[in-house]
């Protein structure tokens, strides 16, 4: 409980880290905003048990936040602050609310049939425990969701390739997340790229 | 960027339909075999990017522009979206509501093979925007004397 307590203090830090980050004036606060709410997420990971994707979480945040602060050092901010475009605000609330309503429903609200376990809810082997010498063994009746998966894949979701099977069948939702993964990825390509858009201070017209 | 030398763009105008072709196949085979959306886009993705280094960019740019790349990229995430969330109405979140079908047919697996294909639309079209869109900048960085 007092983890649980802990993770959602973390996770409001990481919140407020966010929106600095997005709307601190200068770019140096804003890279170090990220930076506070990458190392907040390996917190997090170590906190749930996972330290094989904290460390990658930490050198991934150095390695991020040296090379940001390497780029605003050598290029000085021209753009100028634009004004509130409050179209834009708009379609952006509406789809945070969109994506909260979403998430909401397949959450199990309003009725709607959840299937998302409880939170930390240990899922793989449930019956799985150790042996002496440290090995994983399998009880005889293995009740945890993967044997279910390796067992079901076939006659419940139709394909032939099982990996297929619970990448886009019974793990959807995470490889929904993946997609979206590399879409941001790709819209950060384009924003860096483009050739219109970031106007210089000299040649903005003034407003 | 200018084109390669005839040799070479005659093998890649040879080879590039097979490697697409291939891409194709990965991804609507997903379901029966090794492979799916993502690696069936990179692999669709490497064959027009072969068209593109040997025909040169501005050939490419006639046919594919960024702003194109992007709008099939993003109706590619919109129909693995709407998959998910028509399953959300049909019973539950990436419910795998069409008929799942015999094991090793082609039409089997219900949704999963319409994810396939959207995820490779997108992965494909995708990397292609941000390969012509890595052109355009290498161009604007080092002008042509």
């Amino acid at each position: 409980m007092t983890i649980d307590l802990f993770i959602l203090v973390l996770v409001a830090f990481m919140v407020v880290a966010g929106l600095i980050a997005v709307e601190a004036s200068d770019l140096l606060s804003a890279v170090i905003a990220v930076g506070a709410a990458g190392f907040a997420l390996s917190v997090i990971d170590l906190l749930l048990g996972a330290p094989d994707l904290a460390f990658p979480q930490v050198l991934v945040e150095v390695i991020t936040v040296v090379l940001l602060i390497r780029m605003i050092m050598t290029r000085r901010d021209t753009s100028r602050q634009t004004p509130r475009d409050t179209l834009r605000t708009a379609a952006v609330l509406l789809a945070g609310g969109v994506f909260l309503v979403t998430a909401f429903l397949a959450a199990g609200g309003l009725g709607m049939t959840g299937n998302i376990p409880a939170f930390g809810d240990p899922l793989l082997a449930k019956d799985a425990h150790a042996d002496a010498a440290g090995a994983p063994v399998l009880a005889e009746d293995p009740v945890g969701v993967s044997a279910q998966y390796l067992a079901g894949s076939a006659s419940q979701t139709g394909a032939a390739n099982t990996v297929m099977g619970i990448l886009l069948d019974y793990r959807g939702y995470d490889t929904l997340g993946e997609a979206t993964v590399i879409f941001v990825a790709i819209l950060g390509g384009y924003v860096v790229l483009r050739k219109v858009g970031r106007k210089r201070g000299s040649e903005a017209q003034p407003s | 960027m200018k084109g390669m030398t005839l040799i070479v763009r005659n093998v890649a105008g040879l080879i590039s339909g097979f490697v697409m072709m291939y891409g194709l196949y990965v991804v609507a085979t997903g379901h029966l075999a090794p492979g799916g959306g993502f690696a069936g886009g990179v692999i669709i993705m490497a064959g027009v990017v072969m068209l593109v280094l040997a025909f040169g960019g501005d050939r490419a740019k006639a046919l594919l522009d960024e702003k194109r790349c992007h709008v099939i990229d993003a109706s590619g995430a919109l129909v693995f979206a709407v998959v998910a969330l028509l399953g959300l109405f049909l019973g539950g979140f990436f419910k795998n509501f069409l008929p799942v079908g015999k094991v090793h047919e082609f039409f089997s697996g219900g949704t999963i093979l319409i994810s396939n294909v959207a995820i490779g639309v997108k992965v494909a079209a995708g990397l292609v925007g941000i390969f012509l869109a890595l052109i355009v900048a290498t161009r604007q960085v080092m002008p042509k004397e």
